[in-house]
Parts: C-alpha cells; structure tokens; sequence
C-alpha cells in the first residue's frame, strides 16, 4: 500500500434512486490523491463531481467501492464516524461561505471546536481562533458579524473555520464562485500557501483561470473522470496580486 | 460535545425571536399557573375540611341512635331514639381505652335575654365536651360534671350568639331564657367558623345534657354519644367492642341489622376529603390540559425553528456535529423555553392563588411538592415536546441541509 496516498478510491460508484429509475452519478471512478497535493475538480454540472466530493468530503457514501482516507477504509463507517472524520480530519470550504448568521467571525472560526476539543479552556479556543483569523489575514475582524464582512473576508472566515482543527484535507466546493476576479485570487493565494505548507487541497471549480492555480486538473464528464493531468503553466496567485498592486499604484 | 456554548446557542435563538418566544413561553406560563392556583385551590378546600374532621377531635368515636337500616325503615342517623343514657355510661365503664364520653342530644330554639331574641342550636353535652373537641372557651368557665348530676341551669355559648343577644356587652353572668327557663351564661367559646356543611358553629349553645333533656328538650333518649379513645391504635378495636356491647345490650339477635351507627373520626374524614380530593384532581386536569396545549406551542414553535435554520443544522454536520449533537441542542432550546416558561408560570400560579384568598376569600394551600411537581413537569413538556422536532433536525441529511435554501 503506497503510504503517500492521503486519498484512494476503488472502484467508487454512486447510485440515486428516483422512483423505479436509477440514476448513476458517478461510475466507477479509481483515484489517488497523495498527501501534499492541490487538485482541481472540473466538470459541468451534472458531471458527477459534486457527488464525488460529497463522497471525498465524507458526507455521502458510495454505494459499492471503496474509499480510503488516511490508509483507514470509510467506505462502510457510520454517520456518527463519518462526523468525527469530518470534523478531525477534513474541513470544508463552500461557495456561499456558509458561515451562521448573526454570529462573530471568532465563534463561526470556533465552531468545530464546539464538537471536539473538549480539554481546551475557553481562552485557549479563544487564542486559537484568533490565531487562524490573523493567518488568512482577518486580524482585528474577530468580533465582526457575517453581514459586516465583504464576500471575501467572509470567505476567509469560512477557511478559518475549515482550519481550526488543522485537518489532513481542505474541501473546497466552487470557493470563487461567489467572488470577483481580485478576490478570487486573493483566495488562490491563500490557498497556495497553505498547500505550500503541506496541506492537501481538493477543489470543484468549473473555471479553467481557477483551475490553473492547482497542480493536478482532474475533469469528470457522465460520472466517469476523463481526464486526469498536471498542470504545466501553473498560475501563481501571489505573483498575480503583486502586478495587480502595481498596476494599480 | 461542548455544553456552555451550546447553551449560548440556544439562549441566542431564543433571544433573537423574542416575540415568538415569549409567547411560546406564555402557553407554558399559562399552564403551569394555572396548575399551581388549581391545585393549590383543591387543596386548600381539602385542608380546610380536614382542619373541621379533626376539630371533632382525637380518636374519636361517634355513636347514633338509628342506623341506615331499622327494621325495614331507614332513618337515617340520630333518627330514632334508640341510644338511652345507660348505654352511655355501659360504654363509659366497660369498654377498655375510652379517656372521655360526652352524652349528645340536640335541638333548635328560640333563645331570648331583655329585650332580644335569637333562633340558635341547643346542644346537651357532658362535661368532657369540650375537651373531647377540643374547644375551649375565650372567656368565663366550662360547666362541670357536678353541674350535669344536678343538671344545673348553666350553659356556654358560641360567639355568633353571644353577639346577636348581647352585642359588645359581657355575657358572662348574665341569664339567657332558653323556653322561658332562666340559664346562667358561664363562658364564651373560641369560634370556629362555618363547618364543610356552611353551618355556623358559633351559632350554638351547650349545657349539661341532663339540663337539656329535663328542662329544654324532653326525652330520655340520647342522639348521639361521642367517644374519645386514649390511644389511636385502640380505635378500631374498641369501635367492634362498642357494636358488640350496644347490641347485646339493645338485645339484638345475630343477623338482624344494628339499630345505632358508629362512625369513627376517620370514616368521616375519609368520606368527607373525598369530594375536595376529586375537585383538586379535576381542577388540576383541567389546568392541564392548557399545560398542554402549550407544550404544543413549544412543538410547533420549534418545528419552525428547525426548518427555518435547516442550512444551519447542515453547516454544524460538516463541520463535525454529530446527530445526537444537534438533537441535545435543539432539546436544551425546547427545555429552556418550557422551564423558564414554569419557572414564571409558578410566581404567577402562587401569586393567583394568593389573590384569590384574600379577595375571594377562597382557602388555598400551595405546597413545595405541588411546585416542584409542576417545574418537573413542565420541564418534561419540554423533552417531550421538544424530541420530535429536534430528532427530525439530527436525522437531517448534511448534503439536503446544506443545499436548502
């Protein structure tokens, strides 16, 4: 067993039923994922990409093939397993932020801390969260509702939140679908740098401009990956931002 | 999981639908109050009647002239004069644990001193009367049993009656005509209010029953004899040797029915809380039924909340919350409001009681049990209400949840 493998699909397949007729969205799909590595998920919709992040994300399980995160198989856990792996292991990002309402970007930051961490004291979740706050650059915007943040400081929130249990895997669902272009890659940025910093990153865009920011581009057409390659012209988002300032000056 | 912010978050929902909270929580006020007042009304009238039972006094024994059944004939109690004066003093001497016997006869008439008169009730009574009763007088002295053997014209009188014949003046010492028979007034009774029946038991006069059968009422049978026994643990025994001893002495042969009645003090309480204890349980059932309709409230109130923060329920699952996560959470936000809803429910349950005594002068009695039965209560409303809509979030689907717009 190859132990760079963070994640291994066997033979996923995953199928809904509505009525008498099934309806196949993802067929058969074997794929490995190694530890370090920032994909790009890419399909149109009805693909089956988003079922097979629902699936990668541990929200969903397959109906027959298996799965293996971390070398354990979660094809066959239970929904209260596959809650502890979410919440260890993974974290998500979405396109809508998702962040609660009415709630400070710390306590949004904290939230998974709510279902783990039980020895951590109230002021240690506290430093905790404001650390994550301060490294996607949210310092000083810790007491800040959703509704006062612009779309990617929010975003940024909902990263905070994805990091706060330091998981193996970001899951990243069409994270700039909601931004404008300079957003967009302020996120990129973000997310290179963590990747830089060993965390494995899956990302569902349907953008190729998003996609080149990753290494590898993986595109599922009719619930079957069609195509599966490296990224040779690699965008680098920092770089981006730098000739944006400057352009700008 | 983690408690105290779980509670912030339920203390949050709560706070952001004030309204819708509030007046959730007031079904629940609403039920619970009125529970405790009535309850606390049933219990009250309970109290009051038992207060009455026991101020016939300790183990004690009532005998009647008559029973249910005579010879075909009912009677009713004290009907026919079958209890003669002898039969008293048999039960005086042989009966073993009897510390005190008072002679009974009874009857209405007009009572008169100067120039006012007053319809009141003649009771003869031995002298143990009013220790068997407990009643002692507020003024003057009781009659004695020298004055029973000379059956003296000497009496005490109620409260009610004192003041209808002699107003704010002393009646000790005074003479009151009973029949045109001149009676000399030794004491005034303590009052004691109206009996469970509404008679006015201050509206009475007592004296030596030999003084009421020769001067006042005539007859030489007794209407009831009253037996008070030493030790609580004798009643029963001696209420069979009092049967037994009545009918041989009566001569009636086996299988034919008694022709006297005894009761003892606790058949008559028993028959008598009997009523209060049906209206408190009937009052308090009633109350309950608005204690539930408001855990009704609760259900659909929390119904609402749930749908209403489906995205929310989907983004706490993804995040790591687990089922029984979200169902304790949304448990906590139905027991908050139920609790909090008892809580001012019972102040206000108390405090409607409290009026109700002193402005309708109805007796009430709210007891520590009764409270905290009620909070018990009102918080399992909440649970139970409160279950189905939090199991139907944590059975939520994360993926439906998170795409519910």
């Amino acid at each position: 067993m190859n132990n760079d493998a963070l994640v291994r699909l066997v033979e996923v397949h995953k199928i809904y039923r509505t009525g008498e007729m099934e309806v196949p969205a993802v067929r058969s799909v074997s794929l490995e994922i190694r530890r370090g590595e920032f994909v790009a998920l890419m399909g149109a919709s009805g693909s089956g990409k988003s079922t097979l992040m629902n699936i990668l994300g541990c929200l969903d399980r397959p109906s027959s093939g298996q799965y293996f995160l971390d070398n354990a198989d979660v094809s066959d856990l239970d929904r209260n397993q596959l809650a502890d792996i979410r919440n260890r292991k993974l974290g998500f990002v979405f396109q809508n932020f998702n962040l609660l309402p009415r709630t400070s970007a710390r306590e949004n930051a904290e939230l998974p801390l709510v279902y783990s961490a039980q020895h951590l004291s109230r002021p240690q979740l506290r430093e905790r969260a404001d650390r994550v706050l301060a490294s996607v650059g949210l310092a000083g915007r810790e007491d800040h509702y959703p509704s006062q943040l612009s779309g990617g400081q929010q975003q940024r929130v909902a990263i905070a939140r994805a990091l706060i249990n330091e998981p193996e895997m970001l899951l990243a669902d069409e994270p700039t679908g909601n931004l404008d272009s300079r957003t967009s890659v302020e996120i990129m940025a973000i997310f290179q740098q963590l990747n830089e910093h060993g965390i494995t990153i899956i990302m569902v865009t349907h953008e190729q401009d998003i996609a080149a920011y990753a290494q590898r581009n993986v595109a599922m057409r009719d619930g079957l990956i069609r195509d599966d390659h490296l990224v040779t012209r690699r965008s680098d988002a920092k770089n981006q931002l730098q000739h944006l300032s400057a352009s700008t000056l | 999981m983690r408690l105290a912010p779980t509670f912030n978050v339920a203390y949050r929902a709560l706070r952001r639908n004030k309204m819708r909270s509030v007046l959730t929580a007031l079904g629940i006020i609403i039920g619970v109050g009125a529970v405790i007042a009535m309850v606390g009304i049933g219990n009250g009238a309970k109290a009051q009647v038992e207060a009455q039972i026991a101020s016939l006094g300790e183990n004690v024994i009532l005998i009647f002239s008559g029973s249910t059944t005579s010879s075909g004939i009912r009677t009713g109690w004290g009907g026919a004069g079958t209890l003669k004066i002898e039969d008293a003093e048999a039960i005086r001497r042989e009966v073993p644990g009897v510390i005190a016997v008072s002679e009974e006869v009874v009857s209405t008439t007009q009572v008169a001193a100067g120039n006012q008169n007053w319809f009141t009730r003649i009771y003869g009574e031995s002298a143990d009367y009013l220790d068997i009763r407990q009643w002692p007088l507020v003024d003057g002295a009781p009659f004695t049993a020298q004055d029973v053997r000379s059956a003296n014209k000497v009496c005490v009188i109620g409260r009610t009656t004192a003041t209808q014949i002699y107003g704010n003046e002393n009646p000790i010492g005074q003479i009151l005509r009973i029949k045109n028979v001149p009676f000399t007034i030794l004491g005034v009774l303590t009052p004691k209010g109206l009996s469970p029946q509404g008679v006015d038991q201050d509206d009475i006069v007592v004296m030596p029953y030999t003084s009421a059968m020769k001067r006042v009422i005539g007859g030489t049978t007794l209407r009831n004899i009253n037996v008070q026994i030493g030790d609580a643990s004798q009643v029963e025994a001696a209420q069979q040797q009092i049967i037994s001893l009545l009918r041989q002495r009566h001569n009636i042969r086996p299988g034919r029915d008694d022709d006297f009645t005894v009761r003892t003090q606790q058949e008559i309480a028993e028959a008598a809380t009997a009523t209060s204890r049906v209206m408190t349980v009937l009052l308090g059932a009633i109350a309950g039924v608005s204690l539930l309709v408001g855990g009704i409230g609760i259900m659909n109130i929390m119904l609402v909340s749930v749908t209403e923060r489906t995205r929310e329920i989907g983004v706490r699952m993804a995040v790591g919350a687990r089922g029984n996560d979200i169902l304790t959470q949304f448990l906590i936000e139905a027991v908050t409001l139920s609790s909090v809803g008892g809580v001012i429910g019972i102040i206000c349950g108390i405090a409607a009681s409290r009026i109700l005594s002193i402005y309708a002068n109805w007796p009430t009695l709210i007891s520590i049990s009764s409270i905290a039965i009620a909070f018990l209560f009102s918080a399992a409303v909440g649970v139970f209400f409160g279950f189905y809509p939090a199991r139907k979030a944590a059975a939520l689907d994360p993926i439906e949840a998170l795409r519910y717009e």
